[in-house]
């Protein structure tokens, strides 16, 4: 439960709590939360030029509630063409949100994890994957964007057998460079 | 092992790849490249993360057949997210093909 308060990353507690059964050294789990937590600087980067008004008593708690699932609600958003100046309130909204059924869920984890015997056997992880098909689908208007995300799949399959999500990073990096190289080469 | 420590250590560093890169680049003028690549960071996120789950969900190895239940569903919903654009239903009708294929294999 104080994990979960204080450092608010699901997939390094998830790891954590494994290296920690396993037995290994705290510089271990520290550099492997490091590595998986590695993919939030580029969400930061890419928000960032959206917030470059706010000041920093916003960047702080935007900041630490960064998460895989903030950061998409907050990209579609920030997409829309209209100009409101109100968006961080909507990205600091799902952040909060997020944050708050992420203490209620571990409590009740906590709580009712003896009760049930084979939690994983129900698939609502994949409830994650579907929101994200349903998320994906529409970003895909351009032929560089489906270059980018072909490029993606196919290196996350290829790299998924690396510790600690690293492929996870390197899919996305090969795909934003297949997606710019094709930009760039439609575009004389 | 020292839980306070842990803690703080894990506190530290997932805040620390946050907090500062958005503190900085919020502040400077970013080269035209970056900012052209920034825009394929979320769909080819999505695509890395969704990829694996749904083509090697054992973690074993790729499995191309029917048998897959998560390739089955991430097909249906695809299929519904590309033709109603709604995130909502989507989730609904993926999830119940999920359910329902999973349910249809192991019985």
């Amino acid at each position: 439960m104080g994990m979960s308060a204080f450092v608010f990353a699901g997939s390094s507690q998830f790891i954590a709590v494994g290296l920690i059964a396993a037995g290994a050294s705290i510089g271990t789990i520290l550099l492997t939360t490091f590595i998986v937590n590695l993919r939030h600087a580029l969400y930061a980067t890419t928000l960032a030029p959206h917030m470059n008004h706010l000041p920093q008593k916003w960047l702080l708690p935007l900041g630490f509630w960064l998460t895989d699932e903030t950061f998409v609600v907050a990209v579609q958003r920030y997409d829309q063409p209209d100009r409101s100046p109100f968006k961080h309130w909507f990205t600091l909204g799902s952040a909060v949100f997020m944050y708050t059924n992420w203490q209620l869920c571990t409590f009740i984890g906590l709580v009712a994890g003896s009760a049930i015997s084979n939690p994983e056997s129900w698939g609502l992880d994949y409830a994650m994957i579907v929101t994200f098909i349903g998320m994906l689908v529409p970003m895909v208007k351009s032929r560089p964007i489906l270059l980018a995300v072909l490029v993606a799949g196919v290196t996350s399959l290829a790299t998924h057998s690396l510790p600690n999500q690293a492929g996870l990073f390197i899919a996305t990096i090969m795909g934003v460079v297949a997606g710019v190289i094709a930009e760039r080469s439609s575009t004389p | 092992m020292n839980e306070l420590l842990l803690l703080l250590g894990m506190f530290l560093v997932t805040f620390g790849v946050r907090y500062p890169v958005l503190a900085i680049v919020s502040r400077i003028q970013l080269p035209e490249i970056i900012n052209q690549g920034l825009k394929y960071i979320p769909p080819a996120v999505l695509m890395a993360i969704i990829t694996p789950a749904v083509l090697n969900p054992e973690g074993k190895g790729v499995v191309l057949s029917l048998s897959n239940a998560p390739l089955f569903a991430g097909l249906i919903a695809t299929l519904v997210a590309w033709r109603t654009k709604n995130v909502f239903l989507t989730i609904v009708i993926g999830m119940a093909a999920f359910w329902l294929w999973r349910w249809l294999l192991f019985s």
